[in-house]
This record gives structure tokens, C-alpha cells and sequence, in this order.
């Protein structure tokens, strides 16, 4: 049974980061050198974390699957980043932050990490700053806010619709500056896939470049994973197609536990399903919501009408009605399922009965167009390529989609996993958003962990061990990890099946959507939990992976990636079916008021449900990890 | 809850691509016929079904670049019809919707061919000489957790505006695609321009952009004759002003290079 000490400082809530910061290990200047990390995966977290170890004197190793570090998902995210920077006069503080986060994330986060995060979200937009990202200002000058889902301040800083792009384009220059000094060794079109672990401490990668097919073995003092998150397990989702789960699945099947993995964010703008060639869905930000109004008609009898057509009178703004203090800023799990109840009720409207509006009529009138224009005009343009549709003269139709998983691996305060050396950051651990992320914050996540967190934490971890700089990767847990990975490589290539990977995965994803996604049921889980594994047999008879292993050969990477996704898949129903209770986003219908909203259980389930690997076909170990609430109390969520 | 495809007329196309075993290899064209093809289907969708049937029949599916598929990661890089990124305007590969086309239309793809973009395999080109330029000066050095307060440096919106519109590339390498001298001008002039209009970035000025160019020009891209081939491709439509602002950058830098302070040459001291 795998233990798990969160190892949260004692003191007041206040004082723990900082307390603990004067209080852990450090290695210092001269030996930092002897000392080398490797990170795996280059977004925000990852990033900003081998840009930020190299400065500290680290010698770093980045590894990441796509062409250079700059295309890594976080570059797609649209909306802003949270910071408590209270340049508004608004009421923010550090306080107000870790509330609504923790709020938001519906009791089911570590009250220490969220506030922790809270504290240096001010200095993430300093740096950020600092590197030159344009952010978007006023005339005189100063940043400019905007308001996101979940909060009654302005405190999310923006460059236009492209704010993702621009963070991560400034922690790939901050990269590409040490990479250029030689501090960091870049390794583009490589992905890993096993993590090796010796005497029970992670030292090691194995990495397949994605050029070539060679299979390499890398060595290292600490391994940090920041490999972002699992959504494509459903298939269509707002992730990159390439996002996926091999780095932290290979890890969980090494030891590493995998903390609430049914935690899935559903969100609740993005732009309806066209067809079953579908690859992908478009997110509209979350920020439109600022100045759009979300509708259905009144009546089912008008879903077919022009939306022009249909009176005033009979329309219905059903966030403003029934979350007037929050409105059409509720929070993404509230938005989304409010959009379903909608939808299930007859009243969703387009081609498809699955969709809602997203109406900038009220905001045109009162702006004008330029300035709704100048606020939203990118994502104005998205809409149009997609839909052929001008969202300035008729609404936007949208409809939830998957776009973010709260879960990952489990690591303590330090970030470090339950494998000693092995390190998570961003999206690819479960630590900050609880069971729902608000708007705006995975960024702040991302790069609190990777500049202000690890620089500190891993510290504390190395100064306890000896540099293994010559630590052998022809030992035998690098060569039986190799041998492994090559071994699946040629079980996929030589797999005498017929059907092509993507129709595995179209498959599973329909499975998880169905079962798992954003209403859940027992019999519904227990249903997946018999559909999955059926489909896993199938795959293994039945894939067919062309090409050889020595090229470029995306159908190989693909089955990897997938095979990975069904067990993951199973894991999450596990994980959705054990929790009998509805938090965030895992909605359990069985567990809802009578008004539809989340019944928490916390007596039963207020704590981390950490899964642990016990072998192929076993039935993984549920541990937990027990919340305590010290300072703020567990109260039912309510945005009314 | 997956829709079924509304009924939208269906047509068919033929796809002729680029296929390239590896990098040594010589490289010919393919013709794939593609039925069913829906109107609100991307290109991309469109060859991840003609990859899906070439699977089932044995053959080698088409290696093809993507990853977002929102026309912000900028792997996606494909020259449609001759024309990098494809028949629309302001837009990436991946945002190509198959409406553009007509039935019967016979479609050529290649990879984005320059020296400096070796192909890798069919669609696949490698980039990385861009990543080189990055990492020669497209930064402004702050050490993390050195930075002052976000607000103690204005910056106007006109110049931050400016910034952002030079900021928005997303490093696709349509510019060197479209311009006959294969030239990275308009890559390396967003860049320099983001980062020099910005008052973060005015320390490192000249140093950054005669870094940057040198790098461009050992990566084997060729000089700009003022063709704006690029900035008609550019899926961000980035200006060639900027290539204009980048010139001037260039000489003055190289002007004020040799203006070497005293004590520049004296060593680092006690």
C-alpha cells in the first residue's frame, strides 16, 4: 500500500508557504551543477520549470513529443490567467483567490496547495511582465482585467483572445535562452515512454524519437513530469490530438498513484458536433461570456425558428434566472450541466437539438460592434471558419465539451510523487483545482508550479541525495524498461488485425461520453466497466499499425497512445463508480438536490482517492488520502 | 451523444500529395480518390479518413503534421494547390474547411518546401532551424523572480497592440514556404519587432535582432526582395511592415555595434 504523506507544513494557512520555503533544504550554487533533472513535456509547467532550474545552476534535460517546445497545448488556451494583483480596486486579496478556487473546485482540493497558488499568482503576472508578453492595457498604460466564470472580481489578465499563446511563448523564450547557453539539452520529437526507477527512486526515461524510432536511455537525479491532461480519452475533446496520457500511464504502471481520475471538466462553451468524421472541438473562451448572453427558446415549438424570430418575451436566459448573483459567468460544471438539463428538455436548438446560444446582440447594442470586435474579434473568426456563421448578426450556437482533467498523478506539497524523485507539475498532476477548475486558473497553475514552485521544492529533494551523474543506463532497470518499450513497438507493428486505430479510439470515447462523462450512473459505470475491457480485447486482436518502426510513424504512436486511453479509460469508471457522490465535475445523478444540483457526501468522500497499480488484469488498490479542512469550511457550493 | 451528420450534400475529390519515404529518398506525387466528402469536414479530417482507408488496404498512410487543429500550434503545413496553408486567408491548414472546394476538384499537397525545411517524410518538413533563431536572441533575459511589479512599467496600448500583432505568429514557417528566396524575414521581423516595441525588451535590442538574423542566415534562408508573398499566406496576416521595421532595427544596430564603450574590452574587474 502506497504511502501517502501530503506533507503540508504545520502553521497558520498564511505562513505555510513562506515557512516552509525558509525551512526545507537547499543545494547550493557550485553543487546545483553536479545535479541533473530531466523534464518531461514543454507547456507552461514544463517550460517554465527547465527554463527556471537552469538559471538556478541545474543541468536540464526537456523532452518533448512535439516539432519545438512552442506548439505544446498550452499555447491553445484562450481566455486570461488569474492573478491577485487587486489592480482594480475591486475587493481581490490572495484570500479572496484561494476561496473562490477552492470554492470552486467544490471542497475537493488541498487548502494549503490552492492558497499557496493563490500567493504567487502576483508574481507569475510580474514575470510574465517582465519577459515582455503583450498583455492587453489600457489607454494609460496599465494591464488591463477581465471577469471569468466563478468570481466577482476582475482579476484575469489577458493578450487578447491568445493568452496561452503568449505565456507560452514567453516561458519558450525564457527556454530557448538557456538552451542557447547550453544549460539545457533539448530534445524535440521525443516521447517517452517508461519512466525507470532504481532502489525505488525515479532516475531515469525511456524515449523513442518519433524522427528515427530509436529507442534511447536517459539518466537523471529527479524526473519532473508536466505532460498536461487525459481528456482525448473520450475522443473528441478541446485537447490537442496529440495530447495524451502515456507519460503519467507509464508512471502509474511504475508505482506512481493516480489521484481522482474521474475528475473531468466539462466546458461549456465550445462549438457543437458536426459529424462522425469529427476530430476535434473548438473551445469559444470562457471570456464571452463576459458580454455574451447564454439562451434557449421558452417554448420547445420555436427550437426550429431563426433565433431572430423568436420574441424577447420567449427566450430563456436560464443562467441569469437561475443563478441570478453569478449569472453567465456560473462556473463551468454549473454552466454545462445547466446546458444539458436545457438540451434534455427539448429545448437545445440547431441541426442537432444539441446546442445553446450564445447571443452578442444586448453587448453590440451597448458596445458597438468595433469594440466587441476589438474584445473577441479571433474568436469571432474561429466561429465563422467553422460554421460559415456571422456570430454579429445571429448568435452563436455552443455545447459542452471536454477540455480539462482536474485529476493526474498524486504528488504532496513538494509536488513530488509518492516515487521518490519523481515530480508532476500542471495539468498532468490532480493537485490545485479540486473536482472543477475555474476559468483562468490552469494557466496561473502551470506556471506557478514551473517558476515558483519546483525551483524551491526539488531542492529540498536533492540536497538528500548524492549527484548520480555517472549512474549507468546499461544497469538492468534501464535495459529491461528499453527492452520493454521496443517489445510493445513490435507486439503493435506485427498485430495481425484489420482495423485501424482511430475507430479503437472513436470507440472508447463513445463508451467514456456516454458512461462517464458529464452525468454519471452506476449502472451506467458498471455497464463501461464491461464494454471496456471487451474493447481492450479487441484491440489487442484486432489493431492493425502499417509502417515499420525505424521512420516517422504516427499510426504506431497513435496505438500507444490509445492502449494507454482504454486503461485509463477503465481506471476513471473505477474511480467515477467508487465515488457515490456528486462533486464539481463528476455528477453522479444518484447523488443531486432536488434542484439538480452537486450532494456532496464529505463524511464518506471528503479525501483523495489515490489509485495504485497492482499488475495487468488486477483490480488496482483504492488509497486515501483525507482531506482536513482547517480553516475554511466545507459548505454546499451555491452561486445563486 | 454523438450527432448524426445532418444531411448536407456529400461530393467527392481527388487528393494528388507528396510522398517521401525519408529524407534521402526521391519524393513523387499520389493520386488518392476521396468520396463522401462533407462540406464542414476540415482538410485534415478529410485525410485522416483517407488515412483510415489506406490502413485497411495495406498501403502506407500519409504522414501529415498537426496537432492543435485551431490554427494556433502552428504544426499544420501543408501547401494546398501551390499555395502554403491553403485557399483561405488569415488561416492554417487545420482550419481549411473541404466547402472550399468543388466536386471533382483534384487537390494537390505538398509539404513546405524550402533548403532550410529538409522533409522528413511526406507532409513532414523539420523546422527546428527556427527554434535555432529563438534560442540565438528571441528573448528578453528575466531571470525568474527577479521582475518588478507588472505596473511599474507602462506600456500604451497602441505599443502593446502593435506587439501583439507582431506576437501572434505561430512559428509555421508559411513565410519561407511562399517566398521564392525561401526567406525567414517576416518570422524573424515579428519577433524582433514584438520584443523590440516592447520598454521590456529595449536592453537587448540591438544585440537581439543581429543575433537573430546572423542565425537566420547560417540556417540557409534567403534575403527578402519585397515580394510580401508571406505576409499574404501568413495565417496570422502579419505585415511585411514589420520586415521594414526589422531593416531598420538591423542597420542601426549594426551602427551602434561599433560603438563599443571603453570599457568593454577591459576584463571583468577585481
Amino acid at each position: 500500500m502506497a504511502k501517502l504523506d501530503s506533507k503540508i507544513p504545520f502553521g497558520p494557512l498564511a505562513d505555510k508557504w513562506q515557512q516552509h520555503k525558509t525551512q526545507i533544504k537547499l543545494v547550493n550554487p557550485a553543487n546545483k551543477r553536479k545535479y541533473e533533472i530531466i523534464v518531461v513535456g514543454a507547456g507552461l509547467a514544463g517550460s517554465s520549470a527547465a527554463a527556471t532550474l537552469a538559471e538556478l545552476g541545474y543541468r536540464v534535460k526537456s523532452f518533448v513529443f512535439q516539432d519545438s517546445p512552442r506548439r505544446a497545448h498550452s499555447i491553445a488556451a484562450q481566455g486570461g490567467i488569474n492573478g491577485t494583483k487587486n489592480y482594480q480596486n475591486d475587493g481581490d486579496s490572495v484570500h479572496r483567490l484561494f476561496y473562490d478556487t477552492l470554492k470552486g473546485g467544490d471542497y475537493r482540493a488541498r487548502e494549503a496547495n490552492v492558497h499557496r497558488l493563490a500567493e504567487v499568482s502576483a508574481n507569475i503576472i510580474d514575470q510574465c511582465a517582465a519577459q515582455g508578453v503583450p498583455f492587453a492595457r489600457e489607454y494609460s498604460g496599465h494591464l488591463a482585467n477581465r471577469s471569468f466564470g466563478g468570481a466577482q472580481v476582475s482579476r484575469t489578465f489577458y493578450a487578447r483572445g491568445q493568452t496561452g499563446q503568449q505565456l507560452l511563448l514567453g516561458a519558450y523564450s525564457a527556454l530557448s535562452r538557456m538552451v542557447g547557453q547550453g544549460a539545457v539539452e533539448l530534445h524535440p520529437n521525443s516521447e517517452m515512454l517508461d519512466l525507470v526507477i532504481v532502489d525505488g527512486h525515479a532516475k531515469g526515461v525511456i524515449v523513442r524519437d518519433l524522427k528515427t524510432g530509436a529507442i534511447t536511455r536517459h539518466s537523471a537525479d529527479a524526473v519532473i513530469l508536466a505532460t498536461g491532461g487525459y481528456g482525448n480519452v473520450f475522443n473528441l475533446s478541446t485537447y490537442a490530438r496529440q495530447s495524451n496520457t502515456t507519460a503519467i500511464w507509464r508512471a502509474y504502471k511504475r508505482g506512481a498513484c493516480m489521484a481522482n481520475p474521474c475528475y473531468t471538466q466539462i466546458h461549456p462553451t465550445c462549438i457543437p458536433v458536426s459529424g462522425d468524421y469529427q476530430s476535434k472541438l473548438t473551445l469559444m473562451s470562457e471570456s464571452l461570456r463576459n458580454d455574451g448572453r447564454i439562451w434557449v427558446p421558452k417554448n420547445k415549438a420555436d427550437i426550429k425558428k431563426e433565433p431572430s424570430a423568436i420574441a424577447e418575451a420567449d427566450r430563456d436566459y436560464y443562467l441569469e434566472r437561475i443563478y441570478p448573483s453569478f449569472g453567465n459567468l456560473a462556473p463551468r460544471d454549473v454552466a454545462s450541466r445547466a446546458a444539458m438539463r436545457m438540451c434534455d428538455e427539448g429545448r437545445g436548438v440547431g441541426e442537432t437539438g444539441l446546442g445553446v446560444y450564445l447571443d452578442f446582440a444586448d453587448a453590440i447594442k451597448r458596445l458597438g460592434e468595433p469594440a466587441v470586435r476589438e474584445r473577441y474579434g479571433n474568436l469571432f473568426d474561429i466561429y465563422h471558419e467553422i460554421t460559415a456563421e456571422n456570430a454579429y448578426q445571429a448568435p452563436m450556437r455552443i455545447f459542452p465539451a471536454v477540455h480539462y482533467t482536474m485529476g493526474g498523478l498524486w504528488v504532496d506539497y513538494n509536488l513530488m510523487s509518492n516515487v521518490p524523485g519523481l515530480f508532476v507539475l500542471g495539468e498532468a498532476n490532480f493537485s490545485d483545482h479540486g473536482a472543477n477548475r475555474l476559468g483562468a486558473s490552469a494557466l496561473m497553475q502551470g506556471l506557478a508550479d514551473g517558476y515558483f514552485v519546483i525551483p524551491y521544492t526539488i531542492g529540498d529533494y536533492l540536497a538528500q541525495q548524492k549527484p548520480s551523474a555517472q549512474l549507468n543506463i546499461n544497469r538492468p532497470e534501464f535495459k529491461q524498461a528499453a527492452e520493454s518499450v521496443s517489445a510493445q513497438t513490435q507486439q503493435l507493428l506485427n498485430n495481425p488485425g484489420k482495423e485501424p486505430v482511430s475507430h479503437f479510439h472513436k470507440r472508447l470515447g463513445k463508451i467514456m461520453w456516454e458512461h462517464c462523462g458529464m452525468a454519471r450512473t452506476k449502472p451506467g459505470l458498471e455497464s463501461a466497466l464491461q464494454k471496456i475491457p471487451a474493447l481492450r480485447e479487441e484491440f489487442v486482436a484486432n489493431v492493425k499499425v502499417p509502417g515499420s518502426a525505424e521512420t516517422l510513424n504516427q499510426s504506431l504512436e497513435k496505438a500507444g497512445r490509445v492502449a494507454d486511453f482504454i486503461d485509463l479509460g477503465e481506471l476513471m469508471c473505477r474511480d467515477a463508480l467508487t465515488r457515490e457522490e456528486s462533486c464539481g465535475g463528476h455528477f453522479r445523478e444518484e447523488y443531486q438536490y432536488p434542484d439538480g444540483e452537486c450532494k456532496r457526501d464529505d463524511e464518506k468522500f471528503g479525501h483523495v482517492a489515490a489509485w495504485e497499480y497492482q499488475g495487468p488484469g488486477q483490480t488496482p488498490l483504492r488509497n486515501i488520502e483525507p482531506l482536513n479542512y482547517e480553516f475554511t469550511k466545507m459548505s454546499v457550493r451555491s452561486y445563486k | 451523444m454523438v450527432a448524426s451528420t445532418p444531411a448536407k450534400k456529400l461530393f467527392s475529390v481527388t487528393l494528388r500529395v507528396w510522398r517521401q519515404a525519408s529524407p534521402a529518398q526521391p519524393g513523387k506525387f499520389a493520386d488518392y480518390p476521396a468520396h463522401n466528402v462533407s462540406p464542414d469536414m476540415s482538410f485534415l479530417e478529410l485525410l485522416d479518413v483517407v488515412n483510415d482507408g489506406l490502413t485497411v488496404s495495406n498501403e502506407e498512410p500519409i504522414a501529415f503534421a498537426h496537432d492543435c487543429r485551431e490554427g494556433i500550434c502552428g504544426t499544420c503545413s501543408c501547401t494546398i494547390n501551390g499555395k502554403p496553408h491553403g485557399p483561405g486567408k488569415g488561416v492554417a491548414t487545420c482550419q481549411v474547411y473541404m466547402r472550399s472546394f468543388q466536386a471533382g476538384d483534384v487537390i494537390v499537397v505538398e509539404p513546405f518546401r524550402a533548403t532550410a525545411f529538409p522533409i522528413i517524410k511526406d507532409l513532414v518538413v523539420e523546422r527546428s532551424a527556427f527554434d535555432k533563431i529563438q534560442q540565438a536572441g528571441g528573448f528578453i533575459s528575466a531571470r525568474t523572480g527577479a521582475a518588478p511589479d507588472a505596473n511599474s512599467i507602462l506600456v500604451s496600448k497602441a505599443t502593446a497592440d502593435l506587439a501583439m500583432d507582431a506576437a501572434a505568429c505561430i512559428g509555421c514557417g508559411a513565410c519561407v514556404a511562399a517566398c521564392k528566396n525561401a526567406s525567414a524575414m517576416l518570422f524573424v521581423a515579428a519577433k524582433v519587432s514584438h520584443l523590440g516595441l516592447m520598454p521590456q525588451g529595449q536592453p537587448e535590442r540591438d544585440r537581439r535582432v543581429l543575433a537573430m538574423v546572423q542565425t537566420m542566415d547560417e540556417a540557409g534562408f534567403g534575403n527578402c526582395t519585397n515580394q510580401y508573398e508571406c505576409s499574404a499566406v501568413c495565417p496570422k496576416t502579419i505585415t511585411h511592415d514589420f520586415i521594414a521595421r526589422l531593416n531598420r532595427d538591423y542597420v542601426g544596430a549594426l551602427f551602434r555595434s561599433k560603438l563599443q564603450p571603453v570599457s568593454a574590452s577591459a576584463g571583468g574587474g577585481a
